[in-house]
């Protein structure tokens, strides 16, 4: 009974959230529906009894996607009217591309219903009584090691790239030296000095 | 309690509704009654720090000091800036108020005293405490004025710098308790490798010094001196709390301070072994785990104060560089430490 009550209330915020996030005007507003939406698919995983997926969602996407997302767009300065514009102009292309993800879906589904995997390991492919963490280790680092390597592989040349493209040197530019700062000592930059009257002193 | 509740004749799951309803106001109302006198604590601290009295005309000894200032900004109007954002305005307060109470479902007061003992609990207190910075940011966003801004971006920098070297401290906690449970993380800690009379992942010598990052970074992540850039009053005038007023700026004071409690919490949970006493004798375990706890978490909170009243504030590049080019780098390679000598010692070659 609260399960279901809770599947309805959380599914609905999250189709409620998702609409708002596309259809309302300010992007910080949008990525705070995102943000909402993102919260409540962490709660339907928890109710599926995905409770790592759940905490990860949240972490990973609310945590830091999210903030880095509101970190952009916070400090937007954004023509409503232009980007109105922009959407009208592009509104055809996007109704292809979701029809594209529409029918890719449903070809996914398809062949999973298709296949030859039995229903009992499809609704739950792992006893109840491990738990999700556990489950999800035992299969990453034995059968999926190699995939799993190569995905890490994969970010790490993503973040040497991003990187590699960000940076460039300029030699005109005056750079911070820590280590001259850290090793300042009062004795370095005060001076006791008795000054004569009427004379001052030469620095 | 919710066997009791059952055999008034409930349904189980409304039993269990009830029952859990009741555990969130036992913890939370306490909680609240804590903060206030927490509150008065840090301020009687810093006051016997800078060798000055404090708060000692309400009530005796001045107890009464937080309740009087309570009442005080209950008493006063909303003020709500003509440009502001209204709705996240007020949103604001009300989620960093909220983040800060819900992390306390999962922390165990007393072996198997605890709201929800969750397989997960670990990674639900740092999701919980990667939320914080959203009121800030949106405090800072919906004031729209400048300085609230400026505080915003830097907590948003601040928030994400930290939780690298959190997660990394989390990390090699989990890999030597081999649980996400905090219960089970505590009970891990009953006499450590090596030794076997202390309790506490602290004692360990391949733990102290992630202790001592967590300690840190938990200044910085509750927004406490010398990490406190966020309300930086010399620069900022009070940072994302410039537009507040009345219960709304309220809010984020008690929140505030909740966090700071919940981080005194987990310090003492993580590494110091929450509700076990410090040494392993039987003769200490008469004294209930909850006095062991809050005993830890007293101590904490006294060498929070301490650092505020004694600490200068960091430059903003001088964080950053500590979060990035300090910590980061330490912790990543004790996890590495950590996991080859766990493999050497438990698995084997």
């Amino acid at each position: 009974m609260i399960q279901a009550i809770a599947f309805y209330l959380f599914a609905i915020v999250v189709l409620l959230s998702a609409a708002c996030t596309i259809s309302s005007r300010n992007p910080v507003h949008s990525v705070l529906w995102l943000i909402l939406a993102f919260f409540n698919a962490a709660g339907l995983m928890v109710l599926v009894g995905a409770e790592f997926i759940a905490m990860l969602l949240v972490i990973v996407y609310v945590g830091a996607v999210a903030v880095l997302f509101l970190f952009v767009v916070m400090m937007l300065d954004i023509d409503f009217a232009e980007l109105r514009a922009g959407f009208v102009r592009y509104f055809w292309i996007g109704l292809a591309l979701s029809l594209a993800l529409v029918c890719e879906i449903f070809i996914a589904i398809g062949a999973w219903s298709a296949g030859g995997i039995d229903f009992a390991r499809r609704a739950a492919p792992i006893d109840a009584a491990t738990p999700n963490i556990e489950a999800i280790g035992t299969l990453l680092y034995s059968r999926y090691l190699f995939l799993f390597e190569l995905a890490g592989l994969v970010l790490l040349v993503a973040m040497i790239g991003a990187i590699v493209l960000t940076f460039r040197r300029r030699p005109d530019s005056r750079h911070q030296r820590v280590h001259d700062q850290i090793s300042r000592r009062s004795k370095d930059a005060v001076r006791n000095v008795n000054a004569p009257v009427g004379k001052g002193v030469e620095l | 309690m919710t066997a009791w509740f059952e055999s008034l004749g409930m349904m189980h799951g409304w039993a269990w509704f009830l029952s859990t309803i009741i555990g969130i106001l036992v913890i939370a109302l306490p909680l609240m009654l804590a903060v206030a006198m927490v509150i008065y604590a840090d301020r009687k601290i810093w006051a016997a720090m800078a060798l000055r009295r404090g708060p000692n005309v309400v009530g005796p000894f001045g107890l009464l000091q937080s309740f009087a200032d309570g009442l005080k900004v209950f008493l006063q109007e909303t003020i709500i800036p003509t440009s502001a954002n209204k709705g996240l305005f007020l949103l604001a307060p009300v989620i960093t108020f909220t983040v800060a109470l819900i992390v306390w479902a999962v922390v165990p007061f007393q072996a198997g005293v605890v709201l929800a003992n969750i397989n997960v609990g670990l990674l639900y207190v740092l999701a919980a405490s990667s939320l914080g910075v959203y009121g800030i940011i949106l405090a800072g966003w919906s004031s729209n004025s400048k300085y609230p801004f400026y505080s915003a971006i830097r907590a948003a920098a601040q928030m994400v710098s930290y939780e690298v070297a959190i997660g990394f401290v989390v990390i090699s906690v989990v890999l030597w308790a081999g649980s996400f449970n905090l219960s089970a993380i505590v009970e891990a800690q009953r006499g450590v490798y090596g030794i076997k009379i202390l309790n506490g992942f602290g004692f360990n010598i391949l733990l102290f010094p992630m202790a001592v990052v967590f300690f840190i970074s938990s200044l910085a992540e509750t927004q406490r001196a010398p990490f406190d850039l966020t309300e930086a009053e010399s620069e900022l005038v009070a940072g994302y709390q410039t537009e507040y007023s009345s219960m709304s700026f309220a809010l984020f004071w008690l929140g505030e301070y909740a966090n700071v409690i919940l981080m005194c919490a987990l310090n003492s949970i993580l590494f110091w072994g929450g509700y076990l006493p410090p040494l392993d004798i039987p003769i200490l375990y008469a004294v209930p785990g909850i006095i062991w706890l809050f005993l830890k978490m007293g101590f904490f909170f006294f060498a929070f104060s301490w650092v505020k009243a004694t600490v200068p504030r960091y430059r903003y590049d001088q964080l950053m560089r500590l979060g990035w080019k300090i910590f980061l780098p330490l912790s990543l390679f004790f996890v590495f430490l950590i996991s080859g000598f766990l493999m050497l010692t438990r698995v084997g070659l």
